[in-house]
């Protein structure tokens, strides 16, 4: 805490001193130097807090929500958790264009480090909290594929106790189905509709309860510093960084802040401005057409978990949705800027896998090719390959080292 | 996606390109549609004097506005700014409806969110929720001020 204090203070001091009065550092102004600080892991502000979520800093809702993560018996062929995709060894991720649980999805599994930082989760941002966010997938029918009364009788067969310490007694589930839930087809949501009111509530409230102890759990994974953050530290503390980074790294750096844009997204301590823009990925053939987060907005402002809904702790705080944009063209297709963070580590790229490699990403941002739909806001960059060489070389300092992400890893599965 | 730069297109092209994409895509919302025409690439940068807080007159020079933050305004975070408006006389406007707009001229983008008025805080001041600024860099934050028949605009120049 005190650490995180001192930094704070850091923080504020060097915000509130004018650019021009730092001293400059070797080949930076002190004007690009105060750019490169607000990329760094140091200008990471405190986590903040989740009004949504009573238990989100609770250590005994994080405990329970790391073994929840893990239990593949919240699923319906007993063979899916959370981390059969978010797998903590891969930054959360799974390496695979289009996760699959017990069936295909049409997405990309998005790492979970620093998601409790940013407003909307997915890739058309169709929550707005990591609870509700958690609470998705276990209800897709080709992600973990069961119900919220399956989930609701894993949680009474082996977690009973640690569920009522925190959440108070379980409803009486002796009358309720093992398969029953509003968002299944068939069987599944028959039975969900014989349930009484008093059932149905009591066991969507021990689904909720469960997104509330995994997102207790996963706010606490943040991003682990990287080379990038080495060199900015020690460019700002002793003047000089020689040897951090290569000289094509550095000059990657140099057009990442610089003639290739990338900043206008890619911006703060976790290189995302966490918005939704349409960059003109190119459609996937196989998939069903997809609006982004024009779909994606719609979706959160209906969503039966968001902050205004009656499972949410704190309906009268929720900004970040009365506020937000709901309508308009710039929505078509835009998807998550997602965190550049451990990027190298996370092929294949985009919503949905579209691109193999991060040359693949260069070169299509290079290119700015037209929008299947929409309209891409990308400029042609006009770039030489050396250049694009030289970005990509700085992205791939952006890699937390092994030695971090292993530790993060028996952290995870303690 | 092998080699894509073979098929890049030529600068002509892709203007002639963004201008029938422009005139199809009537569905963008209006604001939108002024900045992204009125600006570019090209849009100059105002003068230093030109940026700040206010207090500044709006186009017809009916009023007056200046705005007002609890801490410095900072890039992605939601935020409230007071926005304080007179006649040009120094009189406190109180019975004003206000509209928000905005974007980064450079840029071609409007705001990220959609900032409304949530209080009527009296003396003229008016409480702006919502506001995102999704970058550092300059942003125009411009302040619709309409009373009975009049109505006039304010725009800031920001640095974040």
């Amino acid at each position: 805490m005190k650490n995180r204090a001192i930094t704070a203070i850091t923080v504020a001091l060097l915000a509130a001193v004018p650019a021009a009065a730092l001293p400059s550092r070797g080949a930076w102004s002190t004007a690009q130097l105060e750019e490169l600080r607000a990329l760094s892991l140091a200008a990471l502000e405190p986590l903040p807090a989740d009004p949504t979520n009573r238990v989100a800093d609770d250590p005994a809702a994080a405990d329970l929500g790391r073994r929840l993560f893990f239990d593949t018996r919240l699923s319906s062929n007993g063979r899916v958790a959370c981390s059969t995709c978010h797998q903590p060894d891969r930054h959360f991720q799974d390496g695979t264009a289009l996760a699959t649980g017990v069936g295909t999805t049409g997405r990309r599994t998005m790492p979970i480090a620093a998601t409790a930082r940013i407003p909307f989760l997915f890739w058309d941002g169709r929550k707005d909290s990591l609870w509700a966010q958690a609470l998705g997938p276990l209800e897709s029918p080709v992600e973990h594929g069961g119900s919220r009364a399956l989930y609701a009788h894993v949680v009474a067969e082996h977690y009973a106790r640690d569920y009522e310490d925190l959440f108070g007694a379980l409803p009486d589930l002796s009358q309720v189905p093992r398969a029953a839930g509003p968002a299944a087809a068939g069987e599944v949501a028959s039975a969900w509709s014989r349930l009484d009111e008093v059932q149905r509530d009591g066991v969507t409230r021990v689904f909720v309860n469960i997104g509330k102890a995994i997102a207790a759990f996963e706010r606490r994974i943040d991003p682990a510093p990287s080379r990038f953050d080495d060199y900015v530290a020690q460019l700002v503390e002793k003047g000089s960084a020689d040897g951090l980074l290569s000289t094509d790294e550095v000059a990657g750096l140099r057009l990442f802040i610089g003639k290739a844009n990338c900043t206008r997204c890619h911006n703060g301590p976790l290189l995302t401005n966490g918005e939704f823009h349409n960059t003109g990925v190119p459609v996937r053939a196989d998939l069903p057409a997809d609006s982004g987060r024009l779909a994606g907005a719609a979706a959160v402002l209906r969503d039966e978990f968001n902050c205004r809904s009656r499972w949410s702790d704190a309906r009268a705080d929720c900004a970040e949705l009365d506020f937000m944009a709901a309508e308009g063209a710039v929505l078509e297709r835009a998807y998550k800027v997602p965190s550049l963070r451990d990027v190298a580590e996370r092929a294949p790229y985009m919503h949905a896998g579209q691109f193999a490699t991060l040359g693949d990403v260069l070169d299509h941002y290079n290119l700015a090719p037209a929008a299947p739909a929409g309209q891409s806001e990308l400029q042609p960059l006009d770039l030489e390959p050396a250049e694009l060489r030289q970005l990509e070389a700085f992205l791939r300092t952006l890699s937390s080292s092994s030695a971090v992400k292993g530790a993060v890893a028996r952290d995870a599965r303690r | 996606m092998k080699n894509p730069r073979r098929f890049r297109h030529s600068s002509p092209r892709r203007i002639l390109l963004i201008l029938a994409l422009l005139s199809a895509t009537g569905t963008l919302a209006a604001s939108e549609r002024a900045i992204m025409q009125s600006h570019g690439k090209a849009a100059k940068r105002p003068a230093e004097a030109e940026f700040g807080l206010g207090p500044r007159a709006s186009a017809q020079g009916r009023f007056l506005a200046t705005l007002e933050a609890e801490k410095p305004l900072r890039p992605r975070q939601l935020q409230q700014i007071r926005v304080v408006v007179t006649d040009r006389d120094g009189r406190a406007t109180d019975d004003a409806t206000l509209t928000i707009d905005g974007g980064m001229p450079q840029h071609g983008h409007g705001l990220p969110t959609r900032p409304r008025v949530t209080q009527r805080l009296g003396a003229g001041a008016y409480l702006v929720e919502g506001v995102r600024f999704n970058m550092g860099g300059w942003w125009e934050f411009s302040v619709t001020i309409a009373v009975a028949d009049v109505t006039d605009t304010v725009t800031f120049n920001l640095d974040l």
